[in-house]
């Protein structure tokens, strides 16, 4: 049963990566990509349907691992404090960017909100594939079940290069998702992006293996032992592959799921070399949290387990509903 | 505010109380929306439902007045996510211990008010606001409608982990940690039922005066007319309604629940230092809490005694019964927020009845003095609540999970974080907070001088 926490909560991960992945990618592109007030509201119009719903997925994953492992959500949350609450304002300077800029025709509020806007996406990217890495590495866990890890701490080499890798990553996919759903011009600068970044993809995910290796062994011997693991990685690189294909075809479409595909392969990779642990030790710390010590009780899982179902397959259906009632027939936002 | 527990006490109140102020609006405004979406969506000339029985053009002015409240639901609506999304967060990142003392039961409520609530509000208020005009008038009814369930399962979520938090049911201690034993008993929490009804009574009173007092604005100013007379017309009413309902019967029931399970919560809320017989109702007076006495009281007679327990002379528990180190940490301020709260609900009671009089006598819409009342009554609204809120957890104090955990003790460690890094990421909430309450009140301001739109001749 606490296998099947774990793997919901990969899965929730999963979708939110791949969902506000998605609008935090086109806002780490705003300002760049976009030329002029009319094409950032075209980019802003896409998502802003949408961001709130996609983000709601971080809020029900957090929800998952406070029901499924609260040890591991107690230690996590105040151990990264200094990084949480700087996501936490970001979240909130992005959804302020989001919402403000209708407000008025000023052009000084509009470019002001627009770069709010931008540069908290780009920075959220980034710190969420900085919180990733620090997970891989592992964290300095007590006998107590707590660490701290001052900001300086969080930006180790290892973490800043999962950081980077995780904003080339969204930016991608961002700019296949523009590429899909803009219009003309914007969309034909996008997708230009969006194959060239398939390249630096590429290389950080050859140049990151090493480093991975280094920092957390597992993350390759967990293959060893269990080779049907590899179906993670190798969905990853499938991904990867058809993404670059599907790019050059200029099926932008089906090249976002490709790239969707990617992320999701990434992800579970990652949760399938860390497992059993939740949040893993660092070495030399030998109080790792794992499903085994960090889970709930047992009638916590189980009844748990039944009307998350319900409710999960009603939260699909309304995504379902509201994507396709929203990114219906032609390019552009919804009118 | 040298010790950890101090400042995140802090943070946590600054965080909470600013939040709250949104979601009483969207759960009571949504309330409102929804029936003047109703009105236009199911209104026929000969409905049988009288306030169905609405004529083409009177429809089409309730879905304008929907329309014109929507837009100040949009902006409320975001802000309430920026600022929620930071207390869910919190409970890992300030309170360590109470999470994870609490986070086997309390997990439960939380994650599901993600997966029911949210998720329903966040997928369709997209196609509530952001596209009406391509939207079908079913749909569009549908989305409304999904908007303000979201919004209320979402509040029942979060009393269903408050109520717990109050009064402690279904788990068991497993080495210092509670874990669920009964899924249907921690919703069934017999806490749960009034509070939640009084909470949301609360939210829909503050929606009922906004559309009230919006009504009296345009009124007074003599534009909109047509549009401040459905406002006015439905915010009286539904004012009248659910004061009445936040007295008797949920107020009453909240109330007795706090002296059976709360005492000392009870005790301080009501300034009753002494155990009596037969104790006096305080309308106003001032509690001294070192020599123990409420000075320049006014006082009902057994009053109290009364209300409790339903007869005269019955004895109530008073502080003196309790040791001192389970008292509230400040009784004064559970006495004030419990007397600001149970006063301006009695006020807005008074004013609704007087509102709905005035209406049916014809005379609401001319009478300039009701309608200044009616304008500046609803800021209040929100105090109530807050107040309301203010009992509730100071009066629990110093528990967080009332008779198990101490609030000291569910703060995150101070080697994960210290009283500093705390106090920089409270002034970096002041700071932000103090911005989006500006930016707030002034893109608000500009929606309500903009004014509704004007309804098409037919």
């Amino acid at each position: 049963m606490t296998t099947v926490w774990f793997c919901l909560l990969a899965f929730m991960i999963g979708v939110y990566v791949v969902l506000d992945g998605f609008d935090l990618g086109v806002g780490a592109l705003h300002r760049i990509l976009a030329r002029d007030d009319a094409e950032r509201e075209q980019a802003i119009g896409l998502i802003g349907p949408v961001w709130d719903g996609n983000e709601v997925w971080l809020i029900a994953a957090g929800g998952v691992l406070f029901l499924g492992f609260p040890r591991a959500y107690a230690a996590s949350f105040s151990g990264f404090y200094f990084g949480l609450i700087i996501v936490l304002w970001l979240l909130v300077g992005r959804g302020l960017g989001i919402e403000l800029r209708h407000q008025s025709d000023n052009p000084l509020w509009r470019i002001a909100w627009d770069t709010v806007f931008w540069l908290s996406s780009a920075a959220l990217a980034f710190m969420f594939g900085v919180t990733l890495g620090n997970v891989v590495r592992g964290v300095p866990l007590g006998p107590d079940g707590y660490f701290r890890d001052p900001l300086f701490h969080l930006l180790n080499w290892y973490a800043l290069l999962v950081g980077v890798f995780g904003l080339v990553v969204l930016v991608t996919h961002g700019a296949t998702f523009l590429a899909a759903r803009a219009r003309a011009p914007l969309a034909e600068r996008a997708g230009r992006l969006a194959r060239r970044l398939w390249w630096v993809e590429l290389l950080l995910v050859a140049g990151l293996a090493y480093p991975t290796y280094r920092v957390r062994d597992e993350m390759f011997t967990n293959f060893g032992d269990h080779p049907w693991r590899l179906v993670f990685p190798a969905l990853a690189l499938a991904g990867l592959a058809a993404q670059f294909g599907l790019l050059r075809a200029g099926r932008f479409g089906r090249a976002f799921f490709a790239s969707s595909t990617f992320i999701v392969g990434m992800l579970a990779t990652m949760a399938a070399g860390i497992y059993p642990n939740v949040l893993p030790a660092r070495d030399g710390h030998p109080y790792g949290m794992t499903v085994h010590n960090a889970a709930s009780s047992h009638h916590a899982l189980t009844v748990g387990l039944r009307w998350w179902s319900l409710g999960i397959a009603l939260a699909i259906g309304y995504f379902i509903v509201a994507y396709r009632y929203l990114f219906r027939g032609e390019p552009g936002p919804a009118e | 505010m040298s010790s950890h527990v101090t400042v995140d006490r802090w943070q946590f109140t600054l965080t909470v109380m600013f939040h709250y102020l949104f979601p009483i609006l969207t759960m009571g405004l949504s309330l409102f929306i929804v029936w003047l979406e109703s009105v236009a969506f199911f209104g026929r000339t000969r409905s049988r439902f009288p306030p169905f029985r609405k004529t083409d053009e009177e429809r089409a002015a309730y879905h304008q007045v929907a329309h014109f409240w929507a837009k100040i639901f949009a902006v409320n609506f975001a802000v309430g996510v920026v600022t929620g999304i930071p207390l869910e967060f919190q409970f890992g990142t300030n309170w360590a211990g109470f999470s994870n003392f609490a986070g086997g039961v309390i997990g439960q409520t939380l994650a599901m008010e993600g997966v029911f609530a949210f998720f329903a509000e966040s997928a369709f208020i997209g196609i509530f606001l952001w596209s009406p005009g391509g939207v079908g008038r079913r749909l569009h009814w549908l989305s409304a409608v999904m908007v303000w369930l979201g919004s209320w399962v979402s509040g029942f979520f979060i009393m269903a982990t408050n109520a717990w938090m109050q009064h402690p049911v279904a788990y068991t201690l497993q080495g210092g940690r509670a874990q669920l034993d009964s899924f249907w008993g921690l919703l069934t929490n017999p806490w749960l039922g009034w509070q939640y009804a009084h909470n949301m009574s609360g939210a829909a009173i503050t929606g009922a005066f906004l559309l009230a007092g919006g009504g009296a604005f345009y009124t007074l100013l003599g534009r909109h007319l047509q549009f401040a007379r459905i406002c006015l017309t439905v915010g009286v009413v539904g004012a009248l309604i659910f004061t009445v309902l936040q007295i008797f019967p949920t107020g009453d029931r909240q109330a007795r629940q706090l002296a059976r399970y709360q005492p000392s919560s009870f005790a301080a809320a009501e300034a009753l230092f002494h155990t009596e017989k037969g104790a006096p109702l305080v309308i106003i007076g001032n509690p001294d809490t070192t020599r123990r006495t409420l000075d320049s009281s006014i006082e009902m007679p057994h009053f109290l005694s009364f209300l409790t327990s339903r007869r005269w002379n019955a004895t109530l528990k008073g502080l003196d019964a309790i040791p001192t180190n389970r008292w509230p940490n400040s009784v004064p301020l559970v006495y004030y927020a419990y007397h600001i709260m149970v006063g301006l609900g009695t006020i807005l009671l008074v004013l609704a009845l007087a509102g709905v009089a005035m209406l049916r006598r014809g005379r609401l819409f001319t009478a300039r003095p009701m309608l200044w009342a009616l304008l500046l009554a609803w800021p209040f609204t929100f105090i109530a609540n807050l107040a309301g809120w203010t009992v509730a957890e100071t009066g629990r104090q110093p528990w967080v999970v009332w008779g198990l955990l101490r609030t000291s003790a569910g703060a995150s460690p101070d080697k994960s974080v210290p009283a500093g890094t705390g106090i920089f990421t409270l002034l970096g909430f002041l700071g932000l907070y103090v911005l989006i309450g500006l930016l707030y009140v002034m893109v608000q301001a500009r929606i309500v001088a903009n004014g509704p739109a004007e309804l098409e001749p037919a």
